[in-house]
């Protein structure tokens, strides 16, 4: 926590540092509870426990033959960033992408274990993965605009949906929430693709949050862009918390201290010559970034592995 | 330099607290816990959306039973003429009678071809060759739009260049007919070729320009035994082509004899497309039952070397990706 | 290392241990040979183009100097009389060439969208190459299973039926007797215009990123709001060139349309006979009376080449501008 403060000169870093300051005050409502088994959820151990979003089960995921995670429990609280980090390869990605069955298309895909999700089984037999997806909305590695005009690829996901009133504003606020409205209000006509890459990252946000869904997964927002555009994707991240539930991977260790109040480490485990994500910690970030209990989330954040 | 300016937009609407997601939220805010069944509003989607896929689906089914059906119409028919004697005899004199082949069309079809391949096929390389080799990048992008133009040339209208070019003022001849095919060729050769030469990597080239081996030795001895493969099946494949071409040679091949000969130059070479399309202008059963047998010869020619070529660039292309 | 790189590397080192005992001369030579052969192919592909545009021009100038441009709009063509008008030939090409566009076009995609979107791999690498077979038929071939099988079924089924529900729109007119017309050569130019269409949209629209999909299948979409929202837009510019190129088949096709047209010689109705430039130029030419109709017929084909070459060229542009914009979004 100490360090990005120290190597935070830029303006958009210090407000980082404030948000960061809040989430502290949430956490000392909150002490962690460090006798808590990690990987039972450390949700659920708190005493003034949040609203539980996702309760994954023991979840094995497999495409064909290969294993890509296995043995997966944890979860997910209300209206926190929960971050997933990891050596790449280590199913942090395959993870997230179960959360809202966007592994549906994958040919081979296979699951077993049981996610819950407020209570309700995500892969039940009458469950729609459409309806899935529109209440838990997903932000991609690389932004990926529709090839239309800005204000329709807001307004995109409303028309399908129905949501026909106050497109209008419905867009323009989705823009303010993605604090992208001042920079694209004059040019909503406009190809998306004219965008700079962070801002088109941010329209990716806009767009996911105009149907208002439940869930924001965020699958490496900022990998793909520069410094200054990945600051400002963190800041927005940290706004939106307070209206949805954040769940973000990332390979970058400093962005997950940075922003999440939780943190899971995944690592590869070599077994029988067989590669397999699994979940190693799971625990508040702080705990997770300073006092480790498996030493091999220690050796990953400290550098010395991955 | 957007992205600075963005970061800094970005940072007033931060100082903002977030109310606008309470008013935009605030409007049908749906529970999260109900149940993750499809809506009524979904279900309509749905029901839209598969129905779209079936009709998709019903497109494809509708394109293959059309192939099935075409191919079920000339096999039925074609199947019962064949026999030793309908693929070597020529017809009857007098084509209102059973019997008699198209043993004269056979030869020559596959004259024709082979003459218009023996013209289309060390152009075609070649031009290929100056594309990938020795153009700069307008002249190769010029050429290529020339051969993508020549081959959007309506073969009716290429076979009246010829006409003009070799048959008027003198007789039809199949040379002219397979000239005429050559050009049809010609295209479709260049642009296989170049396709396959373009794969060929560049390293290759390199390392020989490196190794002091000279341009010509190093094409002849590395780069196009390379793309041989490619090269072949887009010929074969084009020759497929110029096989089951009729437009032209009804202008310049369609006066022939009963019987095989192979005076080019100066004679109409008698071919399986011009004897089936002078049957359907004929209402004779009897020419009609042996067209169904010459549609049968050629169409089992023609898919098997499509499927042949087809299972081979396969093959050449999972030999290139290792 | 396959035995594919082996190879060339072998070959390589041999030729260099060759070339160095025997540089010099010869090697410049046969450079400056292949070189010389190279650029003579190159320019008579370029003379074959030029050379067809000039010989049928010069063949049409007597027409041309006769008719002028109302040629194009004449409904007469009375060899007899030696007067000729184009009408005719471009009332059926423009009937045929628009039947086969208003079939193909939406077939064609719906094919090409089930190849990429909606069939399993295996059953995409089946059906694919059955689709593109229907496109290596001959077109002899077609055009007389086209006058034996399919127009005597129009005729006496199809045709029958399409002029009880919807004959009172002016254009289907009264079932033909023998199956020969424009409705039977816009059907038969469907066939082959649909796997043109159908190959390269479905080229184009498996090369949609799959990050584009998971964008719009992430919003909340269903399967064909995706195609309508992603696939579609982002491969329009493609799948118009493809029909583009798919019109040019369909307007310079002279054989299966001259076998299943049915020869008339008069502005019909849709189930009636009629001809277009190119089968009247296939129906024709050998039999022309005099200089001034095969001189006509040539005019044809300088219609047609016209034609054809805008839409070869739209289809080229279209493409181009299309790869362009791609390489910039991408």
């Amino acid at each position: 926590m100490s360090t990005e403060v120290t190597d935070a000169p830029s303006t958009p870093r210090q407000r980082v540092r404030i948000q960061t300051g809040e989430r502290e005050d949430l956490g000392a409502r909150e002490p962690a509870n460090g006798t808590a088994p990690a990987l039972a959820g450390a949700g659920q151990a708190k005493p003034a426990a949040r609203e539980t979003i996702f309760d994954v089960r023991d979840i094995s995921v497999s495409y064909g033959a290969s294993t890509a995670i296995a043995g997966v429990s944890l979860k997910v609280p209300r209206h926190l960033i929960t971050a997933l980090i990891g050596p790449s390869g280590c199913g942090k990605s395959t993870f997230l992408r179960c959360l809202n069955r966007m592994n549906d298309t994958v040919p081979g895909f296979g699951l077993t274990g049981q996610i819950l999700y407020h209570g309700n089984d995500l892969y039940a037999p009458r469950v729609d993965p459409v309806e899935v997806r529109r209440r838990i909305g997903m932000v991609f590695q690389r932004p990926n605009p529709l090839p239309k005009s800005i204000y329709d690829n807001v307004a995109w996901a409303p028309r399908n949906l129905g949501m026909k009133a106050n497109l209008d504003e419905r867009v323009e606020r989705a823009l303010r929430g993605a604090a992208l409205w001042e920079e694209v209000k004059d040019r909503l006509k406009q190809s998306a693709f004219g965008l700079s890459g962070g801002q088109q990252q941010r329209l990716c946000i806009a767009r996911a949050i105009a149907i208002e869904p439940d869930v924001l997964l965020l699958d490496e927002p900022a990998s793909a862009l520069d410094p200054i555009a990945t600051a400002s994707i963190e800041e927005l991240m940290l706004n939106l918390k307070h209206r949805f539930t954040i769940v973000i991977v990332t390979h970058n260790m400093q962005q997950a201290a940075r922003i999440a109040d939780r943190t899971a480490f995944f690592s590869l485990e070599v077994s029988a010559g067989k590669r397999t994500g699994a979940l190693v910690e799971y625990d508040e970030t702080s705990t997770i970034f300073t006092r480790p209990k498996d030493p091999r989330t220690g050796d990953y954040v400290t550098g010395r592995f991955g | 330099m957007s992205d600075l300016e963005s970061t800094s937009e970005g940072g007033t609407a931060l100082l903002d607290p977030p109310d606008h997601f309470d008013d935009l939220f605030a409007s049908e805010r749906l529970d999260p816990a109900r149940p993750l069944t499809a809506s009524r509003q979904l279900r309509r989607r749905q029901i839209f959306s598969r129905a779209m896929e079936s009709t998709q689906t019903a497109a494809a089914l509708l394109a293959v039973a059309m192939l099935a059906f075409v191919v079920y119409s000339v096999a039925s028919r074609g199947a019962s003429v064949l026999s030793f004697e309908f693929l070597t005899a020529g017809p009857p004199a007098i084509e209102e009678t059973a019997g008699g082949g198209i043993g004269p069309m056979i030869v020559g079809t596959a004259t024709l071809v082979g003459i218009a391949t023996v013209i289309a096929m060390p152009i075609g390389i070649l031009a290929a060759l100056y594309m990938t080799e020795f153009a700069s990048r307008r002249a190769a992008r010029l050429l290529r739009m020339v051969l993508d133009l020549l081959f959007g040339v309506p073969s009716i209208v290429l076979a009246l260049f010829v006409f003009e070019l070799i048959v008027a003022g003198k007789s039809e001849s199949g040379f002219a007919g397979s000239f005429a095919l050559a050009i049809i060729m010609l295209p479709l050769v260049a642009r296989a070729s170049q396709e396959t030469l373009l794969l060929v990597p560049q390293g290759l080239r390199d390392a020989a320009a490196a190794l002091g081996v000279s341009h010509w030795r190093a094409l002849r001895g590395v780069v196009l035994p390379s793309a041989l493969g490619g090269i072949i099946t887009g010929t074969v494949l084009a020759l497929a082509r110029a096989a089951g071409e009729s437009a032209p040679l009804i202008i310049l091949s369609a006066v022939f004899s009963r019987t095989v000969n192979f005076n080019i130059f100066s004679e109409a070479t008698p071919n399986i497309p011009v004897y089936i399309y002078k049957a359907s202008t004929a209402a004779n059963p009897y020419g009609w039952a042996r067209a169904w047998g010459a549609a049968f010869v050629l169409l089992l020619f023609i898919l098997i070397v499509n499927i042949g070529a087809r299972a081979l660039h396969a093959r050449g292309r999972r030999k290139m990706a290792r | 290392m396959s035995t594919g790189e082996a190879n060339p590397a072998s070959r390589l080192r041999a030729l260099a241990a060759r070339s160095s005992a025997s540089a010099g001369a010869v090697d410049r030579l046969g450079d400056a040979v292949l070189r010389g052969l190279c650029v003579l192919a190159a320019l008579l592909a370029l003379a074959a183009l030029a050379g067809i545009a000039y010989e049928v021009i010069d063949g049409a100038t007597l027409a041309i100097g006769r008719f002028g441009l109302g040629f194009l709009v004449h409904t007469t063509w009375q060899p007899n009389f030696k007067v000729f008008g184009a009408g005719v030939m471009l009332y059926g090409l423009a009937v045929t060439s628009a039947l086969a566009m208003l079939l193909a076009v939406p077939i064609g995609i719906a094919i090409a969208l089930y190849l990429a979107m909606v069939a399993p791999p295996r059953v995409r690498n089946v059906i694919g190459p059955l689709v593109e077979m229907l496109a290596a038929i001959p077109s002899v071939i077609l055009g007389f299973w086209g006058i034996l099988v399919l127009a005597p079924f129009l005729s006496s089924d199809m045709e029958p039926f399409l002029h009880s529900a919807i004959g009172f729109l002016p254009i289907f007119g009264e079932p033909s007797s023998t199956g020969a017309g424009l409705f039977t050569a816009g059907l038969i130019l469907t066939i082959m215009v649909v796997p043109i269409i159908a190959s390269i949209s479905r080229d184009l629209f498996l090369t949609v990123p799959q990050e584009m999909k998971d964008g719009a299948t992430a919003l909340g979409a269903t399967r064909w709001e995706m195609v309508r929202g992603v696939v579609l837009p982002s491969t329009a510019p493609g799948v118009v060139a493809a029909c583009f190129l798919g019109l040019g088949r369909a307007l310079g096709e002279a054989i299966a349309v001259a076998q299943v047209i049915g020869d008339g010689k008069a502005i019909q109705k849709l189930f009636e006979t009629g001809n277009t430039a190119a089968s009247a130029i296939a129906l024709e030419f050998l039999g022309a009376e005099n200089r001034l109709q095969a001189s006509s017929l040539f005019y044809l084909a300088v219609i047609l080449l016209v034609i054809g070459l805008i839409a070869n060229l739209t289809a080229q542009a279209i493409t181009r501008r299309f790869l362009i914009h791609r390489a910039m979004t991408r």
